[in-house]
């Protein structure tokens, strides 16, 4: 009776979605709590990215809201959900590849200032030394700094991935999704970035993530969803999922490693 | 605020000197007249304004004569109407062009790719035909705009400036006549100014905004940008630039016509842009004064000059010269620059001003390829 009520900073509530006949998602309920690491799981084709395409305003739901602290996300365009603090990375990484390293992560750094319009033209990026010091020091923390000046495009795929999740950081979102992060990394990237994920963790970040590694989902993962066909089948604590029969049934193939 | 780089500084000062010193290290070439140098300053002035849309957003516009056109219409309608100084003039030219663009730019901007050029080539053949046909009373159609003697311009009437002079009047810069050197002076000054406006808009957080949307305009959406906004800023941007040479075209010689607006005219900017360096500051201006030089020393070129040239050969030799090189000079210029551009694009995507870099670095770095323009630590 004493818990303190979760505060749900993201709620889709009666989400469906359909592609032409395909139901893609239906009665979709999803509450994220603040400050927790949300896993989406499930096989391919269950809709997972949907789900996310639909929260971050990619394409519009067939019905259903979505409402990130009050605010009613649905209708809403991309750059206006980021502007309200939602930042994404995608399973393909969406960088600058004709730009730098460091300018891919300094440029969503200025968007909450300039990112409705503003012609800046007497100031010069240069000049910006505070940004570049916090781009820096994120670029050290990811391990990318030795690559500063080069081209974001010359990069790897995995660096790719990181660095996009640099772009994320630095713009200091109060939810961040990460569809499959750690796709396309070797084992030790992906333990480098599942550190990472734990030290932005305790920053009170809140996080929506979809991961086909469970060894990443269950070391990151305060609750987990799982999606079998459009719906969510179950939902709770990463122990009582893998205990859940009927997710073992739908996803886990019937045992967990 | 207004300051800039230590490299960009450098670059200005470079820049500004190769401007004004035009007349000394033209005439080697036959090209150190005020007329031709003139030419060489104004497409400088409009190649720099497209490169802000096209080398920066990467959005390809097929239609910047239009704005070009604009800008002469307006000068001289300025000179008909008003007064004979040039300042108010350029200042309506650079606005009524920014307006136009303003209105292209928010129906053409609504589709990317071959959809936009299509739809600036639209709205420039419609400027165009509409210059030649329906609005024959404001631009005189085929004939061009005209000064004349009877032209009101009633802000002269009233200090009573140029009113009893024979012949046409001519346009001033607060009350001094330019004539000849003080045209090109005057083209060459706003031609560094602009120089100085593009290289402002290039390392500004703006610019880099801009490149970030020709990079992956998803990922600036996702990022928090509404691009919409950024994209038809730059447009005006560089539609006011392109008003501001066609100003400057009615300065140097007090005429507008139609023609000015012509998609072959919105195709030589893009060859300019293309041929000097998509997105760099140099490109644009390098690639207009090559395309201005060949377009009017190239095809001065006749059988005679070639004769005298190679009359150092045997005869048999010094015909079959001739005869060959006389197609790709005189009425044959456009051959020797679609060639030269054919083999810029194929083995040099960046432009001259790639391959001088990489000449540069292929100097410097002793054979070392890539970039190596800062210092990077070790891993």
């Amino acid at each position: 009776m004493n818990q303190p009520v979760p505060n749900i900073v993201l709620h889709a509530a009666d989400v469906h979605k359909n592609f032409g006949g395909l139901r893609a998602l239906s009665d979709i309920d999803l509450q994220v709590e603040e400050g927790k690491t949300h896993a989406i799981i499930g096989p391919n084709g269950a809709g997972k990215s949907t789900l996310l395409n639909v929260i971050i305003g990619r394409i519009p739901p067939t019905s259903g809201t979505v409402v990130f602290d009050g605010t009613v996300l649905t209708g809403k365009a991309p750059y206006e959900i980021n502007q309200l603090g939602i930042s994404r990375v995608f399973q393909t990484p969406e960088i600058f590849a004709d730009l730098s390293v460091l300018q891919n992560v300094m440029t969503p750094a200025f968007a909450r200032r300039d990112g409705a319009f503003r012609i800046n033209m007497l100031r010069s990026v240069d000049s910006e030394a505070e940004v570049r010091d916090e781009a820096e020091s994120i670029l050290s923390d990811i391990g990318l700094i030795g690559r500063r000046q080069d081209h974001a495009g010359s990069l790897s795929r995995g660096d790719k991935r990181r660095l996009e999740l640099a772009m994320c950081l630095i713009q200091r979102p109060r939810l961040l999704l990460l569809d499959e992060p750690t796709a396309g990394m070797s084992r030790h990237d992906t333990n480098t970035t599942i550190e990472l994920l734990k030290k932005i963790k305790s920053g009170g970040m809140t996080k929506v993530i979809i991961e086909h590694d469970m060894h990443v989902v269950f070391s990151l993962a305060d609750k987990i969803s799982v999606l079998a066909q459009g719906r969510i089948i179950a939902s709770g604590l990463p122990q009582q999922i893998k205990e859940d029969p009927r997710v073992q049934e739908a996803y886990l193939g019937g045992s967990v490693e | 605020m207004l300051s800039l780089s230590r490299k960009d500084l450098v670059s200005l000062v470079v820049f500004a000197a190769v401007v004004l010193t035009m007349p000394i290290w033209l005439s080697p070439f036959g090209a150190a007249y005020p007329g031709l140098m003139q030419k060489f300053a104004i497409y400088a002035i409009f190649a720099i304004g497209f490169n802000i849309l096209f080398g920066l957003t990467g959005y390809l516009s097929f239609g910047h004569a239009a704005f070009l056109g604009v800008g002469s219409y307006t000068t001289v309608w300025s000179f008909k109407l008003l007064t004979m100084d040039i300042l108010p003039a350029m200042v309506f030219a650079v606005i009524v062009a920014g307006v136009f663009a303003l209105v292209i730019g928010y129906f053409s901007l609504r589709r990317t790719g071959i959809y936009f050029s299509i739809l600036t080539l639209a709205f420039a053949q419609m400027s165009y035909s509409l210059a030649y046909s329906v609005l024959t009373p404001i631009t005189n159609g085929e004939t061009g705009l005209l000064l004349a003697r009877g032209d009101p311009r009633y802000v002269d009437q009233i200090f009573g400036a140029q009113m009893n002079l024979a012949g046409l009047p001519q346009p001033t810069l607060i009350g001094n006549a330019l004539g000849g050197y003080g045209g090109f002076y005057l083209c060459a000054v706003l031609l560094i100014l602009c120089f100085y406006v593009s290289q402002k808009i290039f390392a500004s957080p703006f610019g880099l905004a801009l490149r970030g949307i020709k990079s992956n305009q998803t990922r600036m959406n996702y990022t928090g940008f509404n691009t919409k906004p950024y994209t038809l800023a730059a447009f005006v941007i560089s539609g006011m630039f392109a008003g501001l040479a066609g100003a400057l075209l009615s300065i140097t010689d007090p005429l507008a016509g139609a023609e000015r607006m012509k998609w072959t005219e919105s195709g030589n900017v893009v060859l300019m842009t293309i041929l000097g360096g998509v997105g760099t500051l140099f490109g644009p201006v390098v690639g207009a004064w090559l395309i201005k030089y060949f377009e009017n020393i190239f095809s001065a070129i006749n059988t005679n000059m070639l004769n005298s040239f190679l009359s150092f050969l045997p005869d048999g030799v010094q015909s079959f010269f001739v005869t060959v090189l006389s197609k790709f000079v005189g009425e044959g210029w456009h051959l020797t620059l679609g060639l030269l551009f054919v083999l810029i694009v194929v083995f040099l995507p960046g432009g001259i001003v790639e391959g001088v870099q990489r000449l540069v670095a292929r100097f410097r770095g002793g054979g070392q390829r890539g970039k190596a323009t800062s210092p990077q630590p070790a891993e």
